[in-house]
């Protein structure tokens, strides 16, 4: 499990505008880089087509290549449904299915493509994902109830073991605390710096004191203004980019005098 | 003396409020009268069948002998017509909010919209001077292969105005229901557990059956049950395309009857007894509409607790 994510030469258009230009990035295994930068700088849009998923909104394509350990998710043989079995996604939003129970949220990924799962292997795997979520304890007496019945951190957490149920290579994690409380922020973050030692994770976020405390390594992208399209400014070790970052515009904004 | 200066702040709004409600419990009440109303009627009128001597119902046995097969008639008409149209339904709403282009969608949207929209009398013509004809060839070949299976067993009609074409005719006619409100309830379906679902490697038909029909599945009901209630109640396109007579479990043949043909085709000529026969089987139409409505219900009450509205 986990690999190394190599982008070259990356554009994303929506349509015939460019939203992101020009991103060349390599992104280690087994560790956390976090993606951080102005609201509308294309670091979403960039973590989406590291899985493709870019593709679900209408109009939006990709020049450029992203490789998996060498493989290029864009090859013209490549099913954009393989790359996501093995690149899995957090949302901003908790999104379990709210029509499932906990368990079978946890068995949603495994169950796809018609893969067929002993109830005694479905039961390991369940408790597996949960726990390495942290979520195993709070949730082991009701795992039939609905989990949208849970609390939003909660539901956050169920997200993660879903997606880490189907042991994917990578963990993208589109700002997944934003819509989260303190204490269930913190839940994740620990539960981030337990991923890495297995999976290779990459996290946008708005707060730069989260990078700080998660990541590895710091990507910062910025935008030159609106209809500009984003690039990424500097990428680099966390704390040199927290503490002396090489260009002026990173330092601006990780010292909040961004404007 | 002091006075409270929150009290009667804001009268104007107030006041809107205050019509707003009460017209909204007017609404309801009126909603309420009228079904009351219907249901007393139905009853007042239908008493004299239920004290009168069996011999003088039509048929000669009694009212059971004489509504059960057109309830077993009602009954199949709308549940041929369900089976197709249900499917059928749910499968175009599919193409229509998660396989076609936009623009053709739209398109196909209104045409099935204005389907809805042709009055019943113009499909039982369709029926009984086109489809019927056209189905005639296909019942001859259904006798002679699958004639061993009692819904097919010859000899078919030869104008193929028979039970079969009449919920044909009727799953036409509740498509557009079924189509529409399931089309909207499945572009109801929240982006974020589309893209939850396509995020761990769904395909688009896993996706949709992850996802989509999971959250949409009390729609579905409700829009099934709006086609059934439509399906049960149609009255001139089952009059005009059956042929009707004595219950018989085959499709293809000439015979069976609906409750509401059978009111339609008797009504102007009956009085006394006979209208309080009709009456009664309206009154029957009507209990049937209701269980069948508290069953729908019941069956999506069951599943509360997973709709996602927690």
């Amino acid at each position: 499990m986990s690999k190394r994510i190599d982008v070259k030469d990356l554009n994303v258009y929506y349509s015939k505008f460019l939203a992101v230009e020009d991103v060349n990035i390599s992104i280690d295994a087994r560790s956390v880089t976090a993606f951080i930068g102005p609201s509308g700088c294309g670091k979403s849009t960039f973590l989406r087509t590291l899985n493709r998923m870019h593709e679900v909104i209408p109009g939006a394509r990709v020049e450029g290549e992203v490789l998996l350990d060498g493989d290029n998710l864009y090859d013209s043989a490549v099913d954009p449904v393989t790359v996501r079995s093995q690149i899995g996604m957090v949302f901003q939003r908790p999104n379990p299915f709210p029509t499932m129970s906990i368990r079978d949220n946890v068995l949603a990924g495994v169950k796809l493509n018609n893969k067929r799962i002993s109830k005694s292997d479905a039961d390991a795997l369940v408790e597996k994902s949960l726990r390495g979520a942290n979520l195993w304890n709070e949730v082991k007496d009701r795992l039939g109830r609905p989990g949208s019945g849970l609390s939003g951190g909660q539901q956050q957490r169920l997200c993660i073991a879903r997606a880490i149920a189907v042991s994917p290579e990578v963990i993208l994690m589109d700002e997944p605390c934003s819509a989260l409380d303190p204490i269930s922020t913190l839940a994740i973050e620990d539960l981030i710096n337990e991923l890495k030692s297995e999976y290779t994770v990459v996290i946008v976020t708005h707060n730069m004191q989260q990078a700080a405390r998660v990541s590895d390594k710091t990507a910062f992208f910025n935008i030159a203004g609106t209809g500009k399209p984003g690039k990424l400014i500097e990428y680099g070790e966390t704390t040199n980019i927290f503490n002396m970052p090489s260009e002026k515009a990173t330092e601006d904004y990780v010292s909040g005098r961004f404007g | 003396m002091s006075t409270n200066a929150l009290k009667r702040a804001g009268g104007a709004g107030q006041s809107g409020d205050k019509i707003f409600s009460g017209a909204s419990l007017a609404a309801g009440c009126l909603i309420l009268a009228a079904l009351f109303s219907v249901a007393v009627f139905l009853i007042i009128e239908a008493l004299p069948v239920f004290g009168a001597d069996p011999s003088e119902i039509t048929g000669g046995d009694g009212f059971f002998t004489y509504i059960f097969p057109i309830v077993i008639g009602t009954v199949i008409a709308a549940a041929i017509a369900l089976l197709i149209a249900t499917p059928l339904g749910i499968g175009v709403a599919l193409f229509i909010s998660h396989y076609a282009p936009r623009r053709f969608a739209q398109g196909l949207g209104y045409v099935i919209d204005l389907l809805a929209a042709i009055p019943s009398v113009v499909y039982g013509a369709w029926g009984y001077a086109v489809l019927a004809p056209q189905l005639a060839i296909a019942y001859d070949w259904l006798a002679r292969n699958l004639g061993w299976i009692p819904i097919f067993e010859g000899p078919a009609s030869q104008t193929g105005r028979t039970m079969l074409t009449a919920g044909i005719v009727l799953a036409v006619m509740v498509l557009p229901i079924i189509t529409s409100l399931s089309r909207e309830i499945f572009l109801q379906t929240p982006k974020l557990h589309e893209e939850a679902a396509l995020a761990m490697g769904a395909t688009r038909w896993e996706m949709i059956t992850m996802a989509v029909l999971p959250f949409a599945r009390p729609g579905i009901i409700s829009a099934a049950m709006l086609g059934l209630g439509r399906a049960l109640g149609e009255t001139m396109a089952v009059a005009l395309v059956l042929s009707g007579g004595a219950l018989t479990a085959s499709l293809i043949q000439s015979g069976n009857q609906t409750i509401a043909a059978e009111i339609a085709l008797n009504f102007p000529e009956a009085y006394g007894l006979r209208l309080a026969e009709l009456i009664a089987a309206g009154l029957v139409l009507f209990v049937i509409t209701l269980a069948v409505n508290i069953v729908a219900r019941w069956i999506i009450s069951r599943h509360k607790e997973f709709s996602g509205a927690n």
